[in-house]
């Protein structure tokens, strides 16, 4: 049998078992959710939350699909964040700093207060994979920020309003599309099928008997 | 944290892992596999389908859950929606997945006028949380025929296999489109795609983005869906398809999700990519889904008069976490065995290769545990040990932290250290191998103007899909079903969009004396008051 603890869903008082998530704790006292719940896996971002446990000075922050419910919790959930997504071409970008420098230029208002990182719910080192953005060193803001869900936590504590998940989400797809070395076997498979390579082996293939195909599976040879 | 009685089980895996590394267990027969399916995995448990009365699939046998969807009245039912349409569009994506992103870049950046919903945000979706990767078979080891011959084996010779060609033939290509929208594929320095098996390839095929796979796709692809300015509507769910007075699709019935309002879209052509069904939690089962997978999609087309294929057929992923209750039923990505995790019973010994098909590790975990009483049980169930302290034994300390910093982040969340100890697993509601009959060109079988792409189609995977050939099918016919939208959008010409089907279904339905009492589609689990 578990424990119950008493949580508070928006400053109303709940008695709810300790083994829940806050998410199940929320649907165990009754809200049918459709805000604040996505994948309910901890890779969505859908399901930011806030809380102060009674007493405690500090405000703590998590995924309420991720975090148990503790005993006085207060707990609010911030279901959207109004980010700040900036429209653009992937194609024509550079990858110089002047990138960010014209689409985000708010990343140079940071005052170092680190209040993102310290809100993180993947604990990741939000400040600093602004730094990178800053500098324009865009593979290491890529690698930094590589875990994060977009749940929009770092840029409501932000007293610089940056959109902390969008310059990611930016710095990552120039650092795949432009920085990470290309691939030559891809390329070389991609024009062998442009060339029509496989086409006349598949074409026999599916004119196989079943008898035959069985055959071809349960023998073929698995790479060690 | 495991309670003081799991750690003590635990070191049952322990004691023998040195030696379980070593050992290495041949892969079933054919016809072991076989008698294996028959006895234990869940589609072949009879009193868990029933017999559809109705429609193109009258006579067939599908999950109960499904069924009573199925059989349901409609959510529009008496509804007016004779008003104007709110919406028109060319394309009108339904869906805000892998899958229905991937179809709104190509039908914008075809020019067609694109508007895309979903009845939770744009990227909420099982594309997501997809962890271990991506099938394409583009090093010079590999080939495409190879891809098939895998695919169409591992789903028991029943993929539809004009489908599966196209899969494995546009998979380099989907690989290359994703790496130039900036993509980060797990790459050597030079270039070298770093790939690992996944249960059933004959070649290391499985491309990653660590074990965030599905998400840094889908949040590149969102991302992009924006930048090419398609309108997003969010919180917006599709409740059913509608047809003019010839039969052809012509928009869709919409709710608000937050506001209930029922609204309708005028379109030119309509694509359904809604998704999987996972969270009907089919036979009692937990499941890996994302919140929406609720079958929404075969409903929807199923009353339009589309046709299903292989809808009695689900994929139960072996490797659910069984335990600590808070992640219960989270997906274990796969990958976790593709770097050499093994499976141990409560003795320590291993049951079966970890490399068989999902299907068959599935039956083989639940054969552990119900018939030879050699699971471990716990206050949750019973589950067998994935032994993931092997990983950083076998391929170096601090590859579990590089290759998948979510399973370790998951399971850090809970108290344990999966680089120490091993996690307990069992089979989770993973994936619907069938759905909706498609063409290779994404259209939907008898219904002109209307497509469908991703999980909620069948046939592709036949009745047991392959690791990492979702996230490539969610591309590979997300994009074609795009193309194929725009396309055909230029001279698709429509009547008024109609729910007239809709009284017809309905009709049919008082014919045959059903009445289940709900409505349909779902669109949502209802888990209030559950613990």
């Amino acid at each position: 049998m578990s424990k119950t603890v008493n949580v508070y869903f928006f400053g109303k008082k709940y008695e709810v078992p300790d083994d829940l998530t806050i998410m199940a704790a929320m649907e165990y006292a009754g809200y049918r959710l459709v805000r604040g719940c996505g994948c309910r896996g901890g890779f969505c971002g859908a399901c930011a939350t806030v809380y102060r446990i009674k007493g405690d000075k500090g405000i703590k922050t998590c995924l309420a699909c991720q975090t148990k419910v503790e005993n006085d919790m207060y707990i609010a959930s911030l279901p959207f964040f109004p980010l700040d997504k900036q429209v653009y071409d992937i194609e024509k970008l550079g990858t110089d700093e002047k990138v960010m420098m014209r689409l985000y230029p708010e990343i140079y208002a940071c005052i170092g207060c680190n209040a993102c990182t310290k809100s993180c719910p993947q604990n990741l080192n939000v400040m600093q994979y602004i730094a990178y953005a800053q500098r324009g060193d865009y593979a290491k803001c890529a690698e930094l920020s590589f875990d994060c869900v977009m749940c929009g936590i770092c840029s409501s504590r932000c007293p610089a309003g940056i959109s902390h998940p969008q310059v990611a989400e930016l710095a990552r797809r120039l650092n795949g599309r432009y920085l990470m070395p290309e691939c030559g076997h891809l390329k070389r498979t991609v024009a062998r099928v442009q060339n029509g390579e496989y086409e006349k082996e598949l074409e026999e293939l599916l004119c196989k008997s079943e008898e035959e195909l069985t055959n071809l599976y349960n023998n073929r040879d698995i790479e060690e | 944290m495991y309670t003081e009685e799991l750690t003590i089980k635990a070191a049952a895996a322990a004691a023998k892992r040195e030696e379980n590394i070593k050992k290495s267990v041949p892969r079933m027969t054919a016809e072991e596999k076989n008698e294996l399916l028959a006895a234990y995995h869940p589609d072949h448990n009879k009193d868990q389908s029933k017999t559809v009365l109705i429609g193109k699939n009258k006579g067939d046998k599908v999950p109960s859950e499904l069924w009573t969807l199925l059989h349901s009245k409609s959510r529009i039912s008496g509804a007016d929606i004779g008003a104007e349409p709110e919406i028109s569009a060319e394309v009108l994506v339904i869906g805000g997945g892998g899958a229905g992103a991937a179809a709104a870049i190509e039908a914008a950046r075809a020019g067609a006028k694109t508007v895309l919903v979903t009845k939770l945000r744009l990227g909420d979706a099982n594309t997501m949380m997809a962890e271990g990767g991506i099938q394409a078979a583009d090093k010079d080891n590999d080939s495409p025929v190879r891809h098939f011959i895998d695919a169409y084996g591992g789903g028991h010779y029943a993929a539809k296999k004009e489908l599966l060609k196209k899969l494995v033939c546009e998979a380099p290509e989907a690989i290359m489109w994703l790496s130039k929208l900036g993509v980060e594929f797990d790459k050597t320095s030079d270039g070298e795609m770093i790939t690992t098996h996944g249960g059933g390839t004959s070649r290391k095929r499985m491309h990653a983005c660590k074990d965030y796979s599905g998400a840094e796709i889908m949040r590149t692809l969102r991302d992009e869906v924006l930048n090419l300015g398609v309108t997003v509507t969010d919180f917006t769910a599709a409740a059913e398809i509608l047809l003019d007075g010839d039969g052809k699709a012509a928009g869709a019935a919409l709710v608000n999700m937050e506001t209930g309002k029922i609204f309708t879209a005028e379109a030119k052509t309509v694509i359904i990519a809604t998704g999987g069904i996972g969270r009907l939690h089919c036979q009692g089962f937990p499941t890996s889904n994302h919140y929406g997978a609720t079958a929404d999609g075969l409903v929807m087309a199923y009353r339009a008069g589309a046709k299903l294929i292989y809808a009695d057929t689900l994929q139960y992923h072996p490797t659910g976490a069984a335990y600590p209750g808070q992640i219960y039923g989270a997906l274990v990505t796969e990958k976790v065995r593709s770097l050499g995790a093994k499976l141990v019973n409560a003795d320590g010994e291993i049951f079966v290769h970890p490399l068989e098909t999902r299907d068959t590790v599935s039956a083989a975990i639940i054969r552990e545990c119900k018939e030879r009483g050699k699971g471990v049980d716990t206050d949750l169930g019973c589950g067998v040990w994935l032994d993931t302290p092997m990983i950083d034994m076998i391929n170096g300390e601090g590859t579990t932290e590089k290759r998948i910093p979510a399973m370790l982040r998951m399971y850090e969340r809970c108290g344990i250290d999966i680089r120490k100890e091993p996690v307990l697993v069992y089979p989770t509601l993973h994936y619907q191998n069938g759905g909706i009959d498609i063409s290779p060109d994404c259209s939907v079988t008898g219904i002109e103007n209307l497509y469908a792409a991703g999980e909620v189609t069948g046939g592709i995977h036949g009745r047991n899909r392959l690791m990492g050939n979702s996230l490539l099918d969610v591309i590979v016919f997300g994009r074609t079903a795009g193309i194929s939208a725009a396309e055909k959008s230029k001279t698709a010409k429509h009547g008024k969009p109609s729910s007239d089907h809709i009284c017809r279904y309905e009709k049919e339905l008082e014919k045959a004396g059903i009445d289940t009492g709900a409505v349909s589609p779902a669109f949502l689990p209802d888990y209030t008051g559950r613990k």
